[in-house]
């Protein structure tokens, strides 16, 4: 008998019963109940990456959505003069980057000319003279960092009566000099177009074969040669006249500013000043201009508009039939999943490419382009969904928790949407986000191809955009790098985002790859 | 096994011919283009369509279409470009251009991809992986066309390394210098994707071999860590990335449209786009048979594959 039985006696009063007289519950949580989503949330704040590619996708999409509200352009807003011009914004243009300015190789009668435009209208074409060389033929060269917004300089418009007094009036009551007497080069006149109307100056050599270069007076300035008359009111020019232009002592040189032709006025304009009457705004493009003098900006934002319009549609419409689908396909199984699947999988085999040509063939005249595209990604797409949905539905279909409600008298549909769908919704939502930048890629490659032209006046996409920019790629080759940049960024972001989803939703899936 | 592969390619037969169908139908429910006229030619396409029944019952005309195709191998004549040709002659023509590029790309890029994804499984969660696997979320995320923009506008325009366009078949021969200089540019546009995704799927798969029991048992019994890696880990590693690359040798068949189209390659992917644009009927109906047909037989293939690489995979067989 061991010493542990001997135990010595306590006395009963020493002891007293705990919760004599309450009743004992359980205590409620006092932490509140973290659900599904809510965990989900959890681990997905925690993915850090992730939540920046969120970030950044909520900004793009902005981006898409605003910008054609407030951008002063839109899509079929084109400008004949300021093609290609180069990305420009006040903010940044005081410190030297993004002023819409590029250095240019020039001879002495191109450095003139664009001097000229400067000495003229006030405002410096040249930013600044990197370099000057003389070459073995004794040719100067210069390199010129020349701003692509001044140097359209000068043009000829012709003008109706109403809009010549017009313009006049706008002039006398901003003081803004708009309109430039008319130079009497030959040259000018007769060949070199529109853009003989900067050459202002006396020319060496002014006839066709003539390279351009100025003449200059002793002080090294430009000696005008503007078109001279005694009638001061000559063709009705009442207004500002420019500097210099005071008559003379024989009251013989007034410069003409205007002269009368069939349709009414020929006058020579400064196009930049003349861009801000027309517009009330000036000219600046904050991702500079294609080769149709399309704003990059607003077009860029309309494109991806579009695509996220397009992506999101196709994302949900094939949510939906993929997710009804795949559940009666993976729910009933047997005989019915089998034929089922065949159906899904001839569809899945038919290469995109050529349904979207099909579609485009058949379809564009009677729904629009969009809408067959939309057709074409729907009647594949959804194939993929469909595949998840009856995975998830195999999983879950035979555990015990089903079997439970099964006996309990569930019906299908109950157990349908009530029992294994909550399941099977990480897997849905992360399928139907990663499906969007699918569809946005997919798009601008077909838009580029030109198998699908999504480009009206009022209608323009990323591939659209990329495609006319491509010939361009040497010397402009920023009509296609904001397109490219926005789609690259924004696959990045959705590769990350929808990665970030997946490890959140399925945590068991963590590093593994689709 | 065999049976299984019989199944499979039966079955692969089967939807090759219910596909074929579908576009069959679609296109021959389109209006016929008139033919340019081109002198003589023109009536040798005329010929052509009354053989191929085009004025017959559209039953009758899908049946013409597959005699002649199953009997003579043949798709057609082309009606809107190559003139006159034979569909399937031009096709292979064109196939050499196609091949070459991918090959090379993919040539390039397998070394490259293993090597990375080794690298990067070796050091996993040490700084070199979190390097690699960033890089590679970038490069698989940003589409082909952009790195063929890149560089196009570096490598071509800038630094002038390589010429702009592909080298001409009569002044360079298929396989010399200056012919594969000029395929670079899209030879790398091609291959950065590539990389990327044979980069990160070596590593997922392999540092998950890598931490698997066997693999102590390898250094338990004395291997030193580089032994057991390629002895035990790569082996078993490469039964799940040897049919991807599989795949990716078939895929070269078929091509990049879109890089195709930047570097003006004269392929297969080149031929479609032309096809779809000056609408050809005939090339459009041969070159879907043609790459819906690579699509199926690659399935097969990887999934063959699997079977072949890694004998504990049983085909066919129910779970």
């Amino acid at each position: 008998m061991s010493d542990n039985m001997k135990l010595p006696e306590f006395p009963r009063n020493m002891f007293d019963f705990a919760n004599k007289d309450k009743h004992i519950h359980d205590a409620k949580f006092e932490t509140k109940p973290i659900g599904y989503f809510k965990d989900a949330w959890l681990r997905f704040r925690k993915n850090k990456s992730a939540v920046v590619a969120a970030v950044l996708i909520v900004l793009l999409a902005l981006f898409a959505i605003i910008v054609p509200y407030v951008s002063n352009y839109d899509v079929t807003f084109r400008d004949g003069y300021y093609k290609t011009v180069l990305p420009k914004s006040s903010l940044f243009s005081s410190l030297g980057i993004w002023n819409g300015a590029k250095v240019q190789r020039e001879t002495q009668a191109g450095y003139d000319y664009f001097n000229a435009i400067g000495v003229e209208t006030g405002r410096d074409v040249i930013l600044d003279v990197k370099s000057q060389t003389v070459d073995a033929n004794g040719i100067t060269y210069y390199s010129l960092l020349i701003d692509s917004y001044y140097k359209v300089g000068y043009t000829y418009v012709n003008l109706s009566e109403d809009e010549y007094l017009a313009l006049q009036e706008y002039q006398d009551s901003t003081g803004i000099q708009i309109i430039y007497p008319l130079p009497e080069t030959y040259r000018t006149n007769f060949v070199m177009g529109n853009k003989g109307a900067s050459f202002w100056y006396l020319l060496e050599d002014d006839s066709a074969t003539s390279d351009g270069k100025a003449v200059l007076d002793e002080n090294g300035d430009y000696i005008p040669n503007y078109i001279a008359t005694s009638n001061k009111e000559q063709a009705g020019y009442t207004s500002l006249r420019i500097a210099g232009d005071d008559g003379g002592e024989d009251g013989n040189t007034w410069y003409v500013y205007g002269q009368r032709n069939q349709s009414g006025y020929k006058v020579r304009v400064d196009y930049y000043e003349y861009f801000i009457y027309k517009n009330n705004f000036e000219p600046s493009f904050f991702f500079g201009t294609n080769i149709y003098g399309q704003d990059i900006f607003t077009c860029l934002a309309a494109g991806a508009r579009l695509s996220f319009l397009l992506a999101i549609s196709v994302s949900f419409i094939n949510f939906l039939i993929g997710a009804i689908y795949g559940a009666i396909e993976g729910y009933y199984g047997g005989a019915i999943d089998i034929s089922m699947e065949r159906v899904s999988d001839v569809l899945a085999s038919v290469p995109f490419i050529v349904v979207a040509t099909l579609f485009q063939m058949h379809l564009a005249d009677e729904v629009g382009v969009l809408g067959s595209l939309l057709f074409a990604f729907v009647l594949t797409g959804w194939v993929s969904m469909a595949h998840r949905v009856r995975m998830q539905f195999y999983r879950f279909k035979r555990q015990e928790y089903i079997l439970a409600a099964r006996t309990l008298g569930a019906s299908d549909q109950r157990l349908i949407f009530k029992h294994i769908f909550p399941n099977a919704i990480g897997t849905i939502i992360t399928g139907s986000v990663l499906a969007i930048p699918g569809v946005i890629f997919t798009e601008s490659i077909l838009s580029y191809l030109n198998i699908v032209n999504l480009e009206t006046s009022s209608l323009t996409s990323i591939g659209t955009m990329l495609a006319n920019g491509q010939g361009y790629l040497n010397t402009y080759p920023h009509i296609i790098l904001f397109p490219a940049l926005f789609i690259s960024i924004l696959m990045i972001s959705f590769n990350l985002f929808g990665n970030g989803l997946r490890d959140a939703f399925n945590p068991s899936l963590r590093g593994a790859d689709e | 096994m065999g049976k299984y592969i019989v199944k499979r390619i039966l079955l692969m037969f089967l939807t090759l011919f219910i596909i074929m169908t579908m576009c069959f139908i679609l296109i021959k429910m389109l209006p016929l283009p008139a033919i340019r006229e081109m002198g003589r030619d023109v009536n040798l396409i005329l010929a052509k369509r009354e053989q191929m029944g085009y004025n017959r019952p559209l039953l009758v005309q899908y049946f013409l279409f597959l005699k002649s195709v199953i009997l003579h191998w043949d798709w057609g004549v082309g009606e809107q470009m190559y003139e006159a040709l034979n569909v399937w002659d031009v096709l292979l023509q064109k196939l050499p251009y196609t091949i070459s590029v991918n090959l090379y790309s993919i040539l390039l890029a397998i070394p490259l991809g293993l090597g990375f994804g080794i690298y990067a499984a070796l050091k996993k969660n040490k700084w070199q992986d979190h390097v690699v696997s960033t890089v590679v979320v970038v490069f698989i995320s940003v589409p082909s066309y952009v790195y063929a923009f890149i560089v196009q506008y570096l490598l071509c325009y800038k630094f002038g390394w390589f010429p702009l366009t592909l080298e001409s078949l009569d002044t360079a021969a298929f396989f010399s210098g200056r012919m594969i200089r000029s395929m670079m540019p899209a030879i790398m546009s091609l291959g950065f994707g590539v990389v990327a995704g044979l980069t990160r799927y070596t590593r997922a798969e392999l540092s998950e071999v890598l931490t698997s029991d066997f693999m102590l048992l390898a250094r338990t019994k004395g291997l030193t860590k580089a032994q057991a890696t390629y002895r035990h880990a790569l082996r078993n590693a490469m039964v799940v990335i040897l049919p991807m690359i599989i795949g990716e040798f078939i895929g070269i068949l078929v091509g990049s449209l879109i890089i195709e189209k930047i570097f003006a390659i004269p392929g297969v992917g080149s031929l479609y786009i032309y096809a779809i644009n000056v609408r050809d009927y005939n090339f459009f109906m041969a070159l879907t048979v043609f790459y819906t047909f690579i699509g199926l037989a690659s399935g097969i293939v990887i999934d063959i594959s699997y079977g072949i690489i890694d004998p504990r995979i049983r085909m066919g067989s129910r779970k």
